[in-house]
């Protein structure tokens, strides 16, 4: 598979991206919806306003390092963030993407790819393709994780265990 | 019975809490909590809404603890709401363990011996490997995954690797385990631990208080660890006794260690050659010896979190300031992490020292430490005895944050410009 129907396009990020750039502090009492407007607003001050959905961040390593504010991968999800792509992300920050249905694709070769380029994922086998038809691989990740983000998260899979109605 | 296997004290944790009789790195198990703690930024005003959508229940409220120490006190109609929530879901659950304003949850949880050896615990913040000190597997987690384990029981864990931190010798007078844990992260980066099971040990680690244990264990976060993890002995048993935990609930320590012959990376460190540390602007992992800094004037020094605000940190600070003054144009803030110390440190004096060098006193809550309560101005120099300086972490993002221990940063308030506080204690 490396053609792939739906492309995205890249938001090209650096290292060390941490919770507080994507969740800010002063934001955290308010709600996700508002929380979403401040993402990025010290390192990307036009992100939060012209993110579109299906679009997909690609960062340096250790991205979402700090604090367990699941906010901070919420806040992508509400913004319509496909994936995240990156050589290494924080562990709190991994856990808490798959719990709010955020897809985390550790690439070691991420930094090949451009800002604003068109980029495919394959998340069968989980790899990115990139604008000029160049094939990244990606890590492994559980299936259990890969369903709990399909699932749109833990929730989702609460509901059901619950017996109530999963919603998108 | 030895298992077959021998075991890092990580792996014994969790086999423990899987039930297993041993496990492997890699492995993916599925662990009982004995104890989830959450905040009020969280806890309540996440978990509550989605657990009346699931119709669900809390699986046993004698394990959770709830802690008040986010928006306390409130400042506004939104801090007042998120509180009042916590505070309403709590008389309506009839939780049994609810500690509101009473400090920050990392020391309070411990302070009130809710920690104990060979627990295994999640907390809803990420400074929760705090009570690996204790020789409890505990770590941090979101509120969706707070969630889980509050309506289960339950979590899953990947089995970590374990790399030992093993410090020989003995630290000089004026060096802190802040010392060391910012020259780890110094030396490792912020996920050098790749979040796998830190293990702070060797003679400079007995050797310190429990409260500079917790110092340790609270920034593994720093180090991008899952936890960080230091074995129990008559040290942890003689504090756990004054928290309310007596030796005899404690059954037999001794197993919770590493096997000798465990298989981990171990890391060696001289603390006799360790001098004080300070982190700059904008990351803890920032760091070098405080000389390289030395000079740098500041506007504020502050004293606070659960990383530097304990009773240990406050005596280290009035050790430094007795009987003298902080310089001219440099405000201290002292907020000490909990109620427990704080009274502590005025019953000693310590408290009355610090006040008498010109410290203002803060509410025990987490205040500017994450961005809540008195934030740090635009441009403004802060040297901090707290966790981390990411940018407008604390307050303005044009706020330079430096990091450094409660010794180095009484020393600087002191004299205005970062100093090595062996100069002030000689």
């Amino acid at each position: 598979m490396t053609q792939a129907a739906t492309t995205h396009r890249v938001w090209k990020l650096g290292a060390d991206v941490d919770t507080d750039v994507l969740a800010p502090g002063h934001a955290m009492k308010h709600g996700i919806e508002k929380i979403a407007t401040y993402c990025l607003e010290s390192v990307r001050p036009e992100f939060a306003s012209q993110v579109r959905p299906g679009d997909v961040i690609v960062a340096g390593p250790n991205f979402g390092i700090g604090s367990s504010r699941e906010q901070a991968a919420a806040v992508l999800v509400k913004l319509g963030v496909a994936a995240v792509i990156a050589p290494s992300f924080s562990g709190l920050y991994f856990r808490n993407a798959f719990n709010v249905g955020l897809l985390l694709l550790t690439c070691p070769e991420a930094d090949r790819l451009q800002e604003a380029e068109q980029v495919a994922l394959d998340t069968k086998h989980l790899a990115v393709i990139s604008g000029t038809g160049e094939r990244l691989a990606c890590e492994p990740i559980p299936d259990f994780l890969l369903d709990m983000a399909r699932s749109g998260g833990l929730m989702n899979q609460l509901r059901i265990r619950f017996g109530k109605k999963a919603t998108q | 019975m030895k298992a077959a296997v021998p075991q890092t004290l990580a792996q014994k944790l969790i086999a423990r809490a899987a039930g297993r009789p041993s496990v492997s790195p890699g492995d993916i198990v599925t662990c009982e909590v004995d104890l989830a703690m959450f905040h009020d930024s969280s806890g309540p005003r996440r978990l509550k809404p989605m657990l009346e959508e699931l119709g669900a229940q809390i699986w046993d409220k004698s394990r959770v603890v709830l802690v008040m120490d986010h928006y306390v006190p409130e400042r506004d109609d939104e801090s007042r709401r998120i509180v009042r929530i916590a505070r309403d879901w709590a008389r309506e659950q009839d939780l049994p363990h609810v500690y509101d304003s009473q400090g920050i949850c990392h020391v309070v949880v411990a302070q009130h011996g809710h920690i104990r050896p060979g627990m295994f615990c999640v907390g809803g913040d990420s400074h929760s490997p705090t009570g690996g000190a204790f020789g409890a597997y505990m770590f941090g987690i979101g509120s969706t995954e707070m969630l889980g384990v509050v309506v289960t029981g339950e979590i899953w864990l990947r089995v970590p690797q374990t790399l030992q931190m093993h410090w020989r010798g003995r630290l000089q007078k004026g060096v802190t385990a802040k010392d060391m844990m910012l020259h780890m992260i110094g030396r490792f980066g912020m996920n050098g631990g790749q979040y796998q099971a830190v293990e702070f040990a060797g003679p400079a680690v007995q050797a310190l208080a429990m409260q500079e244990r917790m110092t340790l264990s609270n920034m593994s976060a720093e180090l991008g660890a899952q936890v960080g993890l230091i074995a129990p002995d008559e040290v942890t048993a003689a504090w756990l006794q004054a928290a309310g935990a007596p030796a005899s609930e404690l059954g037999d320590l001794s197993r919770w260690q590493s096997d000798e012959s465990a298989d981990m990376t171990r890391h060696e460190f001289d603390a006799g050659a360790l001098s004080p540390f300070v982190a700059a602007p904008h990351s803890p992992a920032n760091a070098d010896v405080v000389g390289r800094y030395s000079g740098t004037p500041v506007d504020v020094a502050y004293i606070g979190a659960c990383t530097g605000a304990k009773l240990d940190d406050l005596r280290a600070a009035a050790e430094v300031l007795r009987g003298q003054r902080v310089a001219t144009g440099v405000r201290l803030m002292v907020a000490p992490a909990s109620q427990k110390d704080q009274n502590a440190a005025r019953e000693e004096g310590v408290l009355q020292v610090l006040l008498d060098a010109g410290a203002e006193l803060f509410p025990t809550a987490c205040g500017a430490c994450a961005g809540y309560g008195e934030t740090m101005g635009d441009n403004t120099t802060v040297i901090s005895s707290t966790a981390r300086n990411f940018k407008g972490r604390m307050g303005s993002a044009s706020a330079q944050v430096y990091l450094a221990s409660p010794y180095t940063v009484a020393a600087s308030a002191l004299r205005g410009v970062i100093t090595d506080p062996r100069e002030v204690l000689a």
